[in-house]
């Protein structure tokens, strides 16, 4: 313990604390139980809700445990006469005004009210009055309300102020009239939003989607990781009858806290929509008809064999979703290198690929995301952080609060929502000297970082800029904000076309995925990849020119129907075992929460019965920890660099610049298929 | 008497003996005492009713088939609030549950399976509305697979057939709930 410990007693116990720390904290620490609504370990005290009242000897009233630091020699019980009576006047006076639908609210279960109310409520009301009633706000598509369950604990208030950093709900009135609503009429925009969720302790604010779906208790919680963002936020899969009902935070310190983004949340609401898959879809006479799984992995099967035949291994390529999972890649690599090619890659909006084999292996972001909070200094270059990783960006609010100097590097001024140190508008075509130029400029202290974000690895240059950022000072950590949740597994896993290539003389370093947008070579595989919308600007086109294209998709979107020849359904993160890898190199792994909608099933098990049928061996996995193992193996024993030859392709630098700056922008909500197909998502997006 | 080893061996019958069974055999000894009893029933007053143009009386608490209610307005009483559901010991019951276009929570399925249910009337028990009720009804049958289970439109136009005794009933046995 550190010198400003203090001892203290809670019922008998006898405790030591940090001084000035609150009472409840220390409680929490010890399992000793004292009951609470607007107390939250991760906001502000704010004491207004009285049910942690504890008797403090000596203290003339009962006082709230969450706003009374210890202190020495203090004595407290929790359980005193005058406590619990105090704890049970509180509990009657929040029944006052509360309904008594619990029923029909969905909070019904899971409701810190409900349960307190079990421990401190009286058998019978003694209120005959009328009971309030309170107009719903309408926030928007995600967060439902009904406002007359609310008992004013603010933690909605504070969660606005001071983890999102724009109040957008707020409290007017007093006393009775107290009401929690937006100061304007408008909804929820910002993407940390569907944490007031979790923090209303009622049924005021609750998951719109889900809302009336299903019940607490009778759903199954599995333990899952989220797939858009390079953060990989754990997640509970809740399932009920062998479908996902809602998304919910797991907590994990280390990663995201208890916060999860809106996207994570509310993405499975894409999962089941109109356009997925129950069965393979092969195509016949020019239309794709739906078939059993024997008839379309020979059809899979035939085309790829015959192609390699005609042209050789070579004339096949493969793309694949960063947010497959790394079983997923790794397998997919070694079918394409057991059928003769090393056209492989994952890194699909990237369109400037030179020097590709000096970089490290996985894209990260260079710490441990705990560290970015004692950052001095920080410079984004290209990063919509609050759009391509809202975790991250909170972490990032978190040190621009508490000191560190955090500078951007864009296209334009966005709303950033914490003290910045400069923002640098700039066209794309300045970035390279305005980087080398704001590096020198705002980097300084003790630990200063440069990160690379979507729009710098989508920039036409990327691959100068990257070298910038490399050839600074030891002491500034350069990191990526890679796409996807799981770039750092897809490199790790070696789904790059110059990694573990085969020793053999008639291999050579593949078609990165930027060469492959522009000449596809003859057979295609695409493993989650919607080439409209997943890949660079005019790839579509290019694709389609394929003589064979195989896509292994949950759904089948509008290109893949006018052009796939064979279309295999897979299965999303929540219905496939697999691991990702997330912005600071943590192994996550996870297992299916659902079983896939008809016929679909987990992309690894399609890729291992496809080289059975290819007659290809090494494929006799068991389960997706055998092809882990594998793939750990070979990273680990990887050399850092790739082979010398293989540079890599970037688009012609004459083009015209809006050729050469085209999709450099990604909006948030339109970061993969099953964010694409969440109705709600897309809805907040317009709104 | 238990204790089998300590039996002492049956002695032979004597003379005596076998005569008089000789004569309770021949003379249906046995037989006249049997029809004594029936004599003596024949003569009392009969419990036996007879069954289905009489029927014994039942309490208002019967608990037989089940159905739902609804409000004298026509509205359904089930809120597919789902306790009935969690109660249910047998796991007879399953509801989904939805958002009716008039923002109300609504069960979309109610299915109640005869087979598994063991009429403890839990579910009456736990329901905050008074939806799902065990009716008297307790002649009833099933001719093809499937029938066996009640569905929300079965439940209800059960309700809506039996609701003046449904009422009644609950009316009659309000005062000791």
């Amino acid at each position: 313990m550190p010198d400003n410990s203090v001892r203290f007693t809670v019922d008998g116990r006898e405790l030591e604390g940090a001084a000035g720390e609150m009472l409840i904290a220390a409680t929490d620490r010890e399992g000793i139980y004292v009951p609470r609504f607007c107390y939250h370990p991760k906001l502000s005290v704010a004491a207004n809700c009285r049910m942690c009242l504890v008797d403090v000897e000596g203290a003339p009233k009962p006082l709230p445990a969450c706003a009374t630091p210890v202190a020495e020699g203090m004595s407290v019980r929790t359980h005193s006469q005058r406590a619990i009576s105090a704890q049970r006047a509180t509990m009657e006076f929040l029944l006052i005004n509360h309904p008594l639908d619990c029923p029909v609210c969905d909070q019904g279960g899971e409701c810190e009210l409900q349960d307190l109310a079990m421990g401190f409520g009286r058998d019978i009301s003694r209120f005959s009055e009328g009971k309030r009633a309170v107009p719903d706000p309408d926030l928007g598509p995600l967060v439902s309300t009904d406002m007359t369950r609310c008992i004013h604990c603010t933690r909605c208030v504070r969660f606005g102020e001071e983890i999102a950093g724009v109040q957008e709900l707020g409290a007017t009135g007093r006393s009775e009239h107290m009401e929690i609503t937006t100061w304007v009429k408008r909804s929820l925009r910002h993407e940390l939003s569907g944490n007031v969720i979790d923090v209303c302790p009622v049924g005021a604010l609750n998951n719109k989607p889900y809302r009336f779906t299903a019940r607490a208790w009778e759903m199954t919680a599995h333990p899952t990781v989220a797939p858009h963002d390079c953060v990989g936020s754990a997640l509970y899969a809740h399932v009920l009858r062998g479908r996902v009902r809602r998304i919910v935070p797991r907590e994990n310190e280390a990663v995201n806290e208890t916060w999860i983004s809106d996207r994570d949340r509310f993405s499975c609401e894409g999962l089941y929509v109109g356009d997925r898959l129950e069965k393979p879809l092969v195509r016949r006479n020019g239309r794709l008809v739906e078939t059993g799984w024997e008839e379309a992995l020979a059809a899979a099967a035939d085309g790829l064999a015959q192609l390699r035949e005609e042209q050789g291994g070579q004339a096949l390529g493969a793309l694949v979703s960063p947010s497959a999972t790394c079983e997923e890649g790794y397998l997919l690599k070694k079918l394409m290198h057991a059928l003769g090619s090393a056209n492989i890659d994952y890194r699909l909006r990237r369109r400037d690929f030179r020097g590709q084999q000096k970089e490290p292996p996985a894209p990260w972001l260079g710490m441990r995301f705990a560290e970015v909070e004692s950052l001095d200094s920080l410079l984004m270059v290209g990063c919509d952080l609050r759009g391509e990783a809202p975790i991250l960006a909170h972490r990032v609010r978190k040190a621009a609060l508490s000191g560190a100097r955090v500078s951007y590097l864009d296209l334009a001024e966005r709303e950033y929502l914490h003290p910045i140190e400069k923002a640098i508008a700039a066209p794309p075509g300045d970035w390279a000297d305005a980087l080398a130029r704001a590096a020198a400029d705002s980097l300084s202290g003790q630990g200063c970082a440069v990160w690379l974000g979507g729009l710098a690895l989508r920039h036409p240059a990327c691959s100068e800029l990257l070298e910038i950022a490399a050839d600074l000072p030891a002491e500034v950590v350069s990191g990526r904000v890679s796409e996807g949740g799981n770039a750092a597994g897809l490199g790790l896993a070696g789904v790059l076309p110059f990694a573990d290539i085969p020793n053999d003389a008639s291999f050579s370093p593949g078609m990165d995925a930027g060469l492959m947008q522009r000449q596809a070579p003859g057979g295609m595989v695409l493993m989650g990849a919607e080439p409209e919308f997943d890949c660079a600007a005019g790839a579509e086109d290019a694709l389609a020119e394929a003589q064979f294209i195989l896509a292994l998709n949950p759904w089948a979107s509008d290109w893949m129907r006018q052009h796939a020849h064979v279309v295999l359904p897979t299965a999303t993160y929540l219905e496939t075992p697999g691991t990702f890898v997330n912005g600071q190199l943590d192994w996550q792994s996870f297992a299916a929460a659902a079983p896939p909608p008809g016929l679909a099933r987990p992309a690894w098990k399609v890729l291992r019965a496809l080289a059975g049928r290819l007659e290809l061996e090494g494929f006799g996995y068991s389960s997706p920890d055998q092809a882990l193992a594998d793939l750990r193996r070979q990273a680990d024993s990887r050399p850092d660099a790739g082979p010398a030859s293989s540079g890599g392709s970037a688009v012609d630098s004459q083009a015209a610049e809006e050729e050469r700056f085209a999709g450099l922008q990604l909006p948030m909500h339109s970061v993969d298929g099953l964010v694409r197909r969440s109705l709600p998502l897309q809805q907040a997006a317009a709104a | 008497m238990n204790d089998f080893s300590n039996r002492v061996p049956p002695t032979r019958p004597g003379a005596g003996d076998r005569m008089r069974a000789v004569f309770r055999t021949f003379l249906l000894g046995e037989l006249l005492k049997g029809l004594r009893v029936t004599l003596r029933n024949f003569f009392r007053r009969k419990i036996t009713l007879n069954y289905p143009a009489e029927k014994a009386p039942q309490s208002p608490r019967f608990r037989g088939l089940h159905a739902l209610r609804r409000y004298s307005n026509g509205e359904e009483r089930c809120i597919a609030c789902k306790l009935c559901e969690a109660v249910c010991p047998a796991l007879a019951i399953t509801i989904e549950s939805e958002l009716r276009e008039d923002g109300t929570r609504r069960a979309s399925r109610y299915d109640i399976d005869l087979f598994k249910c063991v009429y403890c009337g839990f579910c009456e028990e736990a329901c905050p509305v008074d939806a799902i009720v065990e009716t008297r009804i307790h002649e009833y049958h099933m001719e093809r697979r499937g029938e066996n289970i009640l569905t929300r439109e079965r439940l209800l136009e059960i309700g809506d057939r039996y609701e003046e005794q449904i009422a009644a009933d609950r009316s009659s046995d309000a005062s000791y709930r």
